[in-house]
Parts: C-alpha cells; structure tokens; sequence
C-alpha cells in the first residue's frame, strides 16, 4: 500500500516519525507552511523556515525514502500582524518558484479579521501567477461561518474551485465545500476536528471525489500515522484496496500534480545509507 | 568576462535532452546570455524544464547539476569576478539544496579571481551530504588547512566518500592523520565499525610529502 499524507508538518517531527511513517507505507507528503506555536518577529525567521522547507526538512525526509514537498505562504494567524506581513508576501515568490513547492498555502482564516482576508485574496492572486494551486485553513472556532466566508472569497477572485483544497471540514462543512467545486480536505486528530470513524461515514455519505485526508500532524498532540489509521478503519468497512488507493494516494497526486511539480520517482537510496549518510542521528554514521 | 569551465560541455548536454527540453535549455541560455541578472530567475526551475537525474555520457553527473552549471557560465561572460561573486551569493543564499549543490560545482570550474570559499564553508556547516560532497570538490583548494583537515572530518563522520575530496594526496598532512586516528580510536572504544574510508585518508597521509610523525602514543596504535 501506498499513501501520500497531503498535509503534514514534519518540522515539528522525529526521525522516529519518519521511521514509523515510511513503515507503515507512507511514501509523500506535503508540508504546508504555517505558524510555529508563537509569533515570529521578523521577515528573517520566515526566510529560514521557507528556506528549510526546501532544504533541510527535504533531505531529512528522502533519509527514510520519503519524498517531500511542501507549500509556502503566509499563515492567517500571522497574517494580523501588519509588522511583518508586506515583506513575507515580498518574499513568497521568489520560493514559490522553487521545486518540490506544490501550492500556495496555509493561507485563510484564523480569528476572521480584516487583515486576514485581505492577505487571502492578495495570496489567491499570487498563486494565480505562479500558477499554483492553493491550500485553504479554515478556523477552529466559528468554523461553518468561515468556511463559507473563504468559498464566497474564493468565487469573488474568480479562483478555479478545482485548484482549492478548503481543509480541516466537519460534518457541517464537508457539503456546502463540495457544492462549491473545491477539495475537501479533513485532519485526523487523536481527540478533536476529526477522527477516523468519523471519517469513514462521511466518506460512505459523500464518497471520494475530491477528498483528501491528512494527519494534520505538528507539534501539538497529534499522529503522524492518522491516514495509515483512516485507511484500517475504511478496510473495516468495506471499502476496497481500490478505494483506499484513490483517497490516499491518487486524490491528492491528482490534486497537487496540478502544479506540475509533484517528484514521486522512486527516492533512490539504499537501506544501508538510509541512516548511515543522513548525519540525522547528530550528525554522525550510524551503521546498519 | 569571467570564463567559468562547465560540469559538462552544452553540446554534450543539449544531445542528452529531448527536443522539448532542447527547446527549454535553449531558451534558458538566451534569456541569461541576454541579462546576467536573469540567473536567479533561471536556476530553480532549470531542472523542471529540462530534466533530472544520471547524465548519459558524463559519468557520475547530473543533468540538472550540468544545466545550473551551463547558465553560470553563459552569464559569467557578461559579469567581472566581483560581479559573478555576488550573483553566486544570492542565488546560493536563497537556493534550495540542489541549487545550492549547482553554485558549489560552478565555483569548482571559477578562475582564480573567484574566491567562494564563504560558500564552500557554509556548505561544510550543514548535514546535508551531498552539499558536503559538492563542498570538498575543487574549489576547496581556496580553504585554509585548518578548514579543509575539517571537511575531511566531515565526510568521514557523515559517510561522504572521500573519492570526492579534491587533492587529498596533496593536502593529507600529519595533523590530518592524527585528528583521523582519533577518530579512529574513538569509533574503536565504542565498538562501532571503522569506515573503510579511514585506512584510505591514513594512507594518504602516509604518502603525502609530508611524512606523519608518530608519537609514541600512537605508534602503539598502529
């Protein structure tokens, strides 16, 4: 089995992770852009975090044969605060130009602000340059009014729904995103947005066009093994290998193959260079 | 005005591309012929539009790698050493690593005029090893000993084959030999496997016109 885990922030993550992850079949992923549990200060810290996402974190992941892409943009959150906000967005193109950067994203809402939708419709236009499809947060707290606030957005910029993933739905939201020609994306947490159970019956209800399910996974409580977890608990329910395929591997090449920068060759390395060249474990050869 | 040798001369790398990226390299070329400052722009998406992986006929190298190279060298034409030295910079400051890896391999083919041995370094700093690998070629010959017996180091600690150091048998001197031994030494007492690389630097060291010095201490050791 094959999956690609569309949304996951392998920063906060350990090479224990990686290890579990290229265990349980896990082969891509996406690494969305966003805010590291507290405010940055300056332009420069996102210069490195962009810089990392394209470097570091890349290397590190093609370690245990995984191939890694991620997304830039500025975050909602981040996006209030006017200090540093015009020179991340001056930045962004010249990383979203790079390999391996397969959207524009997390871009949306937070706390549903005036700044926060401006810096969403200045970022939908920017993917429309670069040619990027965009990855849309939606809010944890009053998250159906949000959500239909970014789809409104979304059709006023004119923004092909086919090339918006709006993630992190519910039961609640999971309809009015699908009406609206987007990709519905959905988190898979251990305790809140969304479990795995819950993901199985919606997926019974609306099926798997254009969905796409993530581990969402950072440095909060979460799993790295979510999607793994979703796809034992549809093989409970009946759902065939064929199924499982669609939703966890070609939905979301389908999807972020729209930027024409998706790179799913097999990683070439060998198992006895897997933690041997890497220097992941401090710096040093491992051996096998 | 500043003549940079290619990884892999353009005829050898345009008769490995299909005619769609013949078509690409051609005008990636035109557009950094045209204005220099375009290298920038060019490099992070050179390999998408031409390709990537083994170039066939040029051992052991990349066609991404030969393309980013190329276009350092049509524009370095039209730019002073100084002039090339600062577009080097920026394209290496906010490259990822593979465009990174391309600077490293263009400063390798660099006339003398062209010191990046800041870049050298700072690809020295970090684990990634095929920065490591791309640091230690030719251009390393700009580092001071002190700096170079460390990126030794460093490619044995990190597994990097010490067949990519350039001019090992020239520069491999006793201090070099000693830090290796302990290292050795170090691998020994933990029970851990001594690479094969190693034997290979000690060697080197041995041969080098600069005989070791074994102290006594280390005379035992051998």
């Amino acid at each position: 089995m094959r999956i690609f885990d569309p949304h996951i922030h392998m920063t906060s993550r350990t090479t224990d992770d990686y290890q579990a992850m290229a265990a349980a079949g896990i082969a891509a992923v996406v690494e969305p852009a966003f805010w590291l549990g507290q405010p940055r200060t300056s332009v420069g810290s996102f210069v490195d975090y962009f810089s990392s996402l394209i470097g570091w974190e890349r290397f590190r992941a093609s370690q245990f044969g995984i191939r890694h892409h991620c997304t830039i943009g500025l975050n909602p959150k981040e996006a209030n605060d006017l200090s540093v906000r015009d020179e991340v967005l001056a930045v962004m193109p010249r990383y979203l130009e790079k390999d391996g950067v397969v959207a524009v994203g997390e871009i949306g809402f937070d706390s549903m602000t005036a700044a926060e939708e401006e810096a969403f419709v200045d970022q939908l236009a920017i993917a429309r340059e670069h040619e990027l499809p965009v990855l849309v947060h939606t809010p944890h707290r009053n998250k159906e009014a949000g959500t239909r606030r970014t789809l409104e957005l979304l059709e006023e910029a004119d923004f092909p729904p086919g090339q918006a993933v709006v993630d992190h739905n519910n039961e609640l939201t999971v309809a009015m995103v699908l009406e609206s020609g987007c990709w519905a994306g959905f988190s898979i947490y251990p305790f809140t947005k969304m479990d795995e159970h819950r993901m199985v019956r919606i997926l019974e209800e609306h099926g798997l066009e254009r969905m796409l399910v993530n581990s969402a996974a950072d440095w909060g409580i979460s799993d790295p093994l979510k999607v793994a977890k979703t796809v034992a608990a549809m093989q409970d329910a009946g759902f065939s290998d064929d199924d499982v395929d669609r939703l966890v591997w070609r939905n979301p090449v389908e999807f972020f193959g729209q930027s024409g920068r998706l790179e799913l060759d097999e990683v070439e390395y060998d198992r006895a260079e897997t933690f041997a060249g890497s220097s992941v474990l401090r710096g040093e050869r491992v051996e096998t | 005005m500043t003549e940079i040798e290619p990884l892999v001369d353009h005829d050898t790398i345009r008769n490995a591309l299909d005619a769609r990226a013949q078509e690409q390299l051609d005008a990636l070329t035109t557009e950094v012929a045209g204005d220099a400052t375009r290298l920038g722009r060019t490099f992070p998406a050179a390999a998408r539009r031409t390709g990537r992986g083994p170039l066939p006929g040029a051992d052991g190298v990349l066609v991404e790698d030969a393309v980013r190279v190329l276009l350092v060298q049509v524009a370095a034409r039209s730019l002073d050493p100084d002039a090339l030295l600062a577009e080097l910079r920026e394209v290496y400051r906010y490259g990822d690593s593979d465009e990174k890896r391309a600077v490293l391999h263009a400063l390798s083919g660099a006339p003398e005029e062209v010191d990046g041995s800041d870049l050298v370094l700072d690809a020295l700093r970090t684990n990634d090893t095929r920065l490591v690998a791309a640091a230690m070629g030719p251009h390393s010959d700009r580092l001071d000993d002190d700096s170079w017996r460390q990126g030794v180091l460093k490619c044995l600690f990190t597994g990097v084959p010490v067949a990519s150091v350039t001019g090992l048998a020239r520069r491999a001197d006793r201090e070099l030999a000693e830090m290796v031994q302990r290292y050795r030494r170090e691998r020994e007492a933990a029970g851990r496997d001594v690479p094969l690389d190693v034997q290979v630097v000690l060697d080197a060291c041995a041969a080098s016109p600069e005989q070791p010095q074994q102290t006594r201490h280390e005379q035992k050791d051998l």
